[in-house]
C-alpha cells in the first residue's frame, strides 16, 4: 500500500500564527495544557499516597517535600490546573447540549473559566494554608 | 448518490475508526466522575492538610472513603489515557513514534491508577 505523505507544497489553512488571540481560543489551548499538566501532576498524588501507605518515615518525607516552598508552589499550580480543567470541562458540557454558541455567551463562558479558576484556587488555599501552618510559621 | 456502506456497517455505526462514538462518550462519562473526584479531592485536602499519619489512616479506614477514592482514581486514569491519546494523535504523525507513545501512555495511566489503588487499599486495611 502506498504511504500517504503530506506534501509541503499544499496550502495550509490559516491558524495560530494568523489570528489575533481571543479568549475562547486561549481557553481552548489552556484546557489542553492543563489536561497534560494534570496528567503528570497525578505523579504527585501517587507519591503522597504511596508515602502514606509505606509508613511514618516516608510520610514525613513526603510532607517535608510538599511543605517546602517549591513544593507548595507546584501544589498551588496543580490545584489551579485541576480547577481550570474542571471548569473548562463544565464549559464543554454546556456546549455539548448545543447551547451557548453565540459570541457573547462564548466570551462569558471563557472569561468565567479563567477568572473562576483563579478565584476558586485562591479561596481553597486560603482554607488549606492555616492547617499547613504556612501563615503562622 | 450511491451508498457504498454495507448494511452491517450501517447497523454497527462504528465508522472508519472502528470505535464509533465510544471515545467521545467515555471522555464525558469519566469527566463527570472527575468533577465528583475533584470535590472529593478538595474535601480530602482540607481534612488532611497538616494532619499526622494516624489521621490519614483513620480517614482512609472508612470503606466508603476508600471505595470512592478507588473509583475516582480509576475514572481519572481512564480519562487521562484517552485524553493524552488525542494529544498524541494530534501532534505525532510518524507511525512508529505514535505507536510507542500510545503504548507508553497506556502503561503510564495503568501504573498511576493501579499503584494508587494498592496504596489506598493498604491505608484502608491498616498499613
Amino acid at each position: 500500500m502506498a504511504k500517504a505523505e503530506a506534501s509541503a507544497q499544499r496550502p495550509l489553512s490559516p491558524h495560530l500564527t494568523i489570528f489575533r488571540p481571543y479568549v475562547n481560543m486561549m481557553m481552548s489551548i489552556m484546557h489542553r495544557i492543563t489536561g497534560a499538566a494534570n496528567y503528570f501532576g497525578t505523579l504527585l498524588i501517587v507519591f503522597w499516597l504511596v508515602s502514606a501507605a509505606a509508613g511514618q518515615e516516608s510520610f514525613a518525607f513526603a510532607n517535608d517535600v510538599a511543605g517546602s516552598i517549591p513544593g507548595l508552589l507546584v501544589l498551588f499550580g496543580l490545584t489551579w490546573s485541576l480547577i481550570h480543567h474542571a471548569l473548562g470541562g463544565i464549559r464543554h458540557f454546556i456546549w455539548d447540549t448545543g447551547y451557548g454558541f453565540d459570541i457573547p455567551t462564548v466570551r462569558l463562558l471563557s472569561w468565567s473559566t479563567i477568572i473562576g479558576s483563579l478565584v476558586l484556587t485562591t479561596l481553597l488555599w486560603a482554607m488549606i494554608a492555616p492547617g499547613l501552618g504556612v501563615f503562622n510559621g | 448518490m450511491a451508498d457504498f456502506r454495507t448494511p452491517l456497517s450501517r447497523v454497527k455505526g462504528l465508522g472508519s475508526a472502528r470505535d464509533g462514538t465510544d471515545h467521545f462518550w467515555a471522555q464525558r462519562v469519566t469527566a463527570i466522575a472527575n468533577l465528583f473526584m475533584l470535590a472529593f479531592l478538595i474535601y480530602t485536602a482540607i481534612s488532611l492538610a497538616g494532619q499526622p499519619l494516624s489521621e490519614v489512616r483513620d480517614y482512609f479506614s472508612s470503606p466508603i472513603v476508600a471505595g470512592l477514592a478507588v473509583l475516582f482514581v480509576l475514572a481519572a486514569s481512564y480519562h487521562m489515557r484517552i485524553g493524552m491519546q488525542v494529544i498524541v494523535e494530534d501532534y505525532v504523525h510518524s507511525h512508529g513514534s505514535k505507536t510507542i507513545l500510545l503504548l507508553l501512555n497506556t502503561f503510564f495511566c495503568a501504573a498511576v491508577g493501579l499503584i494508587s489503588v494498592v496504596a489506598i487499599l493498604k491505608l484502608n486495611f491498616g498499613a
